[in-house]
C-alpha cells in the first residue's frame, strides 16, 4: 500500500520543541512535500530556537535566519538571486509565525505577495507571541487569556476578532492561498503540490496548534486542531487563481466543544461562547457565498 | 593627490556616477525604495536594467528595511548585491544594518547624507550615517563625483577581501555632490572587469550542503567568538583599504591615500579635520590663508570605519593644534569625529583639540566661520563650539 505522505525525512530528531507542538509537525510536513531542494528563511519566532543552537541544526536543507519583519523581503531577495544563477527549481519558502506574519511582517509580506515572486510563504499560525511566552498577536482570537491579554478582576481577555491573513492575501489577489492544519496532513500536503504548479506567490496558513500557550495536554494537539475545523472556528479553504473552495467537514461539532478543551478559553461564559459561535457562524456564511460568487464563470 | 589623472569623459551628477559605479562593478541585484535625495541613483539604475544595460534583477521594495533584507538574503544567495538610501531610510534600515554585518555579508550601499527630522529637511547633514557607526558597516565620505564612483569600486574589492567580509557604506553630501554636475572620468568596464573580479562567496546557498545562516548562540557558544573576529576583520581592513586604494592608483591614476587625505599639512602648524565637502571649502580656505602667510593645513577624513586612529596621530604629530568639524549631532556629547579624535591621541598627543559642529539641517559653512574655526584652533581654544547659527556664534 502507498503511502499517503512521502516518507522521506527532512527534519532530523533532537530539536528543541515543546512536546505536541504543532509548528514542528508543519515544518515537517512542508519540508515533506517539498522536498530536498529547498531554502526556508525563518525569522525571530519559535523555529528560530526549535532547530537549536549554533552550531546544530535540526533541518537537512539550508535556513536563513533573519530578523522579525523580513520574511517577506528576504524570500524576495534568495529567489532572484538563486534564479540569476539558474536555480529556479529551488524551492524558496519563508516560514513565519502568526505575530512574524500578521503583525510585525504584513507589510513585507504583502510587498513580496504583490510583486509575484515565485515563492512559498507558509505562516504556522499558534495564535500568539507563544516564543516570547504567550502574548497577544492580531491573529489571536476573541476571547483568547494571553499574557498580555490576563484575566484578572477586569476579564481583559482578547476583545477583538482574529485577524485571519489568508483572508486578507486572498483580497490582494495572491495567485495560491490555503488554510489548512496539522491534524490533516494529507490535506496539506496536496495543498502544496497544487501551489507548487504555481509560478508565483503562494500563500499558506497553518493552524499550528500549541499546548504551551493554549491550555491543553500536548499528546491533544491533534485533536484541537481537528476539532478547530470541525467547529468552523479554522475553515479549511483553498484559493486558487481566483476561484475559493471550502471544505466542508463530514462531521461538525459546536464552538463550545472546541473551546472547552483549551484552558485559554476556560473564564469564557455562555455569552462570550455564543458570541463566538455567532462570529464563527457568520465568517463561515461570508465564505461560502465568496466560493459561490468566484465559481461563477467570468464575463 | 590624483597623480596620473585620467582625461575626463563625462558630466555626471554624484547620484549618477554612483550608479554608473554600480553598473561598473557589475551588481547583480538591486532593491531599494525611493528618498529624497537617493532617488535619482535607484531611478538611473532602473534604466540602466530597462535598457538592459546592466544584467541585474531590480526589486522595487515597500521600505528600506525590506530593501536591504532583500539585498542581504541576494548576497547570500552568491550574488553582488547593492542599495542606496537617505536619512530616515537608512535609520529604519539600522536592524538590517546590524544583521547584513553579522552575516558577515559584503554589501556595498549608497548613502546620500541627509538631516533628520523633525522638522522635516532633506539637505545634506551626517548625523544619519554617525548613528549608523557601530553597525559593523565601514563608512567612506566622498568628496567629490568622481571619489563617489571609485568608491563603489573600491567598496566591493574591501568588502570581498577575505580578511575583511564586512560591508561598506559610502556617502555623499545632499544637493552638493548628489544632484550637481561635475566632470567624471568614467573607467572601461575592461579595467574594472581587471581590477575587481567577479564574486565568489565562499558559503553561500546550496541545497546540496545544507547550512543555516544566523541561527542563535548561548552565552556559552560561538557568540563573543564571532563578534571579536568581526572586530578584529574591521581592525585589519585597515590594512586592505590601505592596499586597494593603492592597487585603485596603479591602476586608475587616481590616488586617494587610504583612509585620510592630506592637505597643505607638511609644514602645517594647526590643522582642521574635516570631512564630506565641507573638506573642499575648507582646502579653499586653507589656500588663502597660507596666501597669508598663515601655515594652516587640513586632513580629509575618508573612512569614519573603520576610524584611521593611527594616520590622526602620524599626521598630527608636528601640529601646535587641531580642530575638528562635525556636521552631525550627539545631543549631550560632543561631535562623533571629535569624539574619535580625542580618544586616538589620548596618551599619544597633548596637543589641544577644538571640537565644531556646523552646517546642521545643510545650511552653508561659509568662509569666514571657517577663518574662525582657524582662530579658534590658532588660539588653543579647546571646547566644543556651535559655529554658523543665528545668535552669531
Amino acid at each position: 500500500m502507498p503511502f499517503s505522505i512521502p516518507t522521506e525525512e527532512f527534519m532530523e530528531p533532537g530539536h528543541t520543541a515543546c512536546h505536541g507542538c504543532g509548528a514542528t509537525l508543519a515544518m515537517r510536513y512542508v519540508l515533506k512535500a517539498l522536498g530536498k531542494n529547498t531554502v526556508v528563511s525563518v525569522p525571530a519566532s519559535c523555529w528560530a530556537v526549535i532547530p537549536g543552537a549554533m552550531p546544530y541544526r535540526t533541518l537537512d536543507v539550508p535556513m536563513v535566519y533573519t530578523p522579525f519583519a523580513a520574511t517577506g523581503a528576504s524570500i524576495s531577495g534568495l529567489r532572484e538571486a538563486l534564479d540569476i544563477q539558474g536555480k529556479e527549481d529551488y524551492n524558496v519558502v519563508g516560514f513565519a509565525g502568526d505575530g512574524g506574519t500578521a503583525d510585525i511582517g504584513l507589510q513585507s509580506l504583502s510587498g513580496a505577495m504583490e510583486r509575484g515572486h515565485n515563492v512559498f510563504y507558509i505562516m504556522y499560525d499558534n495564535e500568539g507571541y507563544m516564543n516570547t511566552g504567550v502574548q497577544r498577536s492580531g491573529s489571536t482570537p476573541y476571547g483568547a487569556e494571553t499574557t498580555t491579554t490576563p484575566v484578572g478582576k477586569e476579564r481583559n481577555f482578547k476583545r477583538q476578532n482574529k485577524k485571519v491573513v489568508a483572508d486578507i492575501m486572498m483580497a490582494q489577489g495572491v495567485p495560491y492561498v490555503a488554510t489548512a492544519t496539522i491534524a490533516y496532513p494529507e490535506d496539506l500536503i496536496r495543498k502544496l503540490d497544487n501551489a507548487r504548479k504555481i509560478h508565483g506567490p503562494k500563500f499558506i496558513q497553518v493552524l499550528a496548534t500549541c499546548p504551551t500557550g493554549w491550555y491543553y495536554p500536548p499528546e491533544k494537539s491533534v485533536e484541537v486542531s481537528r476539532l478547530a475545523v470541525q467547529s468552523g472556528v479554522f475553515p479549511l479553504y483553498e484559493f486558487q487563481n481566483g476561484v475559493l473552495r471550502v471544505s466542508k467537514p463530514s462531521k461538525t461539532v459546536e464552538v463550545r466543544e472546541y473551546l472547552s478543551m483549551q484552558g485559554r478559553f476556560s473564564h469564557l461564559n455562555d455569552e462570550d461562547i455564543a458570541q463566538l459561535q455567532e462570529y464563527v457562524n457568520q465568517r463561515m456564511t461570508m465564505l461560502l457565498e465568496k466560493e459561490k460568487d468566484t465559481a461563477k464563470p467570468g464575463p | 593627490m590624483q597623480s596620473a589623472q585620467r582625461k575626463y569623459n563625462a558630466i555626471l551628477t554624484g547620484n549618477d556616477a554612483v550608479a554608473v559605479g554600480a553598473k561598473l562593478a557589475r551588481v547583480g541585484f538591486i532593491s531599494a525604495y525611493p528618498i529624497t535625495p537617493q532617488t535619482t541613483i535607484v531611478e538611473k539604475l532602473a534604466e540602466m536594467v530597462a535598457n538592459r544595460e546592466i544584467q541585474a534583477r531590480y526589486v522595487e521594495v515597500e521600505s528600506e528595511h525590506s530593501a536591504l533584507a532583500a539585498t542581504f538574503a541576494s548576497e547570500l544567495a552568491g550574488i553582488r548585491s547593492y542599495t542606496a538610501t537617505s536619512s530616515h531610510g537608512l535609520l529604519y534600515m539600522h536592524e538590517m544594518l546590524h544583521w547584513t554585518a553579522g552575516m558577515r555579508l559584503p554589501v556595498v550601499m549608497s548613502v546620500v547624507n541627509r538631516a533628520l527630522g523633525p522638522p522635516w529637511n532633506i539637505w545634506t547633514e551626517q548625523t544619519d550615517t554617525m548613528n549608523q557607526k557601530d553597525t559593523g558597516w565601514m563608512q567612506v565620505y566622498c568628496e567629490s563625483n568622481q571619489e563617489a564612483l571609485d568608491t563603489i569600486l573600491m567598496g566591493y574589492r574591501i568588502a570581498e577581501s577575505e580578511k575583511v567580509m564586512l560591508p561598506l557604506m559610502s556617502m555623499e553630501d545632499a544637493f552638493v555632490l548628489s544632484h550637481t554636475s561635475e566632470p567624471v572620468s568614467i573607467p572601461d568596464q575592461e579595467e574594472v572587469d581587471g581590477f575587481l573580479p567577479p564574486l565568489d562567496l565562499k558559503f553561500r546557498i546550496d541545497t546540496n550542503n545544507p547550512m543555516g545562516y544566523g541561527s542563535y548562540s548561548t552565552p556559552d557558544g560561538p557568540f563573543m567568538e564571532l563578534k571579536k573576529d568581526m572586530i578584529e576583520s574591521m581592525k585589519n581592513s585597515k590594512n586592505t583599504i590601505r592596499e586597494v586604494t593603492r592597487n585603485f592608483a596603479e591602476a586608475f591614476g587616481r590616488d586617494y591615500s587610504g583612509l585620510i587625505e592630506e592637505y597643505a599639512m607638511d609644514d602645517a602648524d594647526y590643522a582642521l579635520i574635516a570631512s564630506g565637502t565641507l573638506a573642499s571649502t575648507g582646502k579653499y580656505v586653507v589656500g588663502k590663508m597660507r596666501e597669508a602667510g598663515r601655515k594652516v593645513g587640513l586632513i580629509r577624513l575618508r573612512f569614519f570605519r573603520p576610524f584611521p586612529d593611527e594616520e590622526i596621530v602620524k599626521a598630527t604629530k608636528n601640529l601646535k593644534g587641531v580642530g575638528v568639524l562635525d556636521r552631525s549631532v550627539s545631543y549631550g556629547s560632543s561631535g562623533s569625529i571629535a569624539n574619535e579624535v580625542k580618544s586616538s591621541l589620548y596618551e599619544k598627543s597633548s596637543i589641544p583639540v577644538t571640537g565644531f559642529v556646523a552646517g546642521l539641517g545643510g545650511r552653508d559653512v561659509r568662509i569666514e566661520e571657517f577663518e574662525k574655526m582657524f582662530d579658534y584652533i590658532e588660539k588653543g581654544k579647546t571646547g566644543n563650539y556651535f559655529i554658523g547659527d543665528r545668535e552669531g556664534n
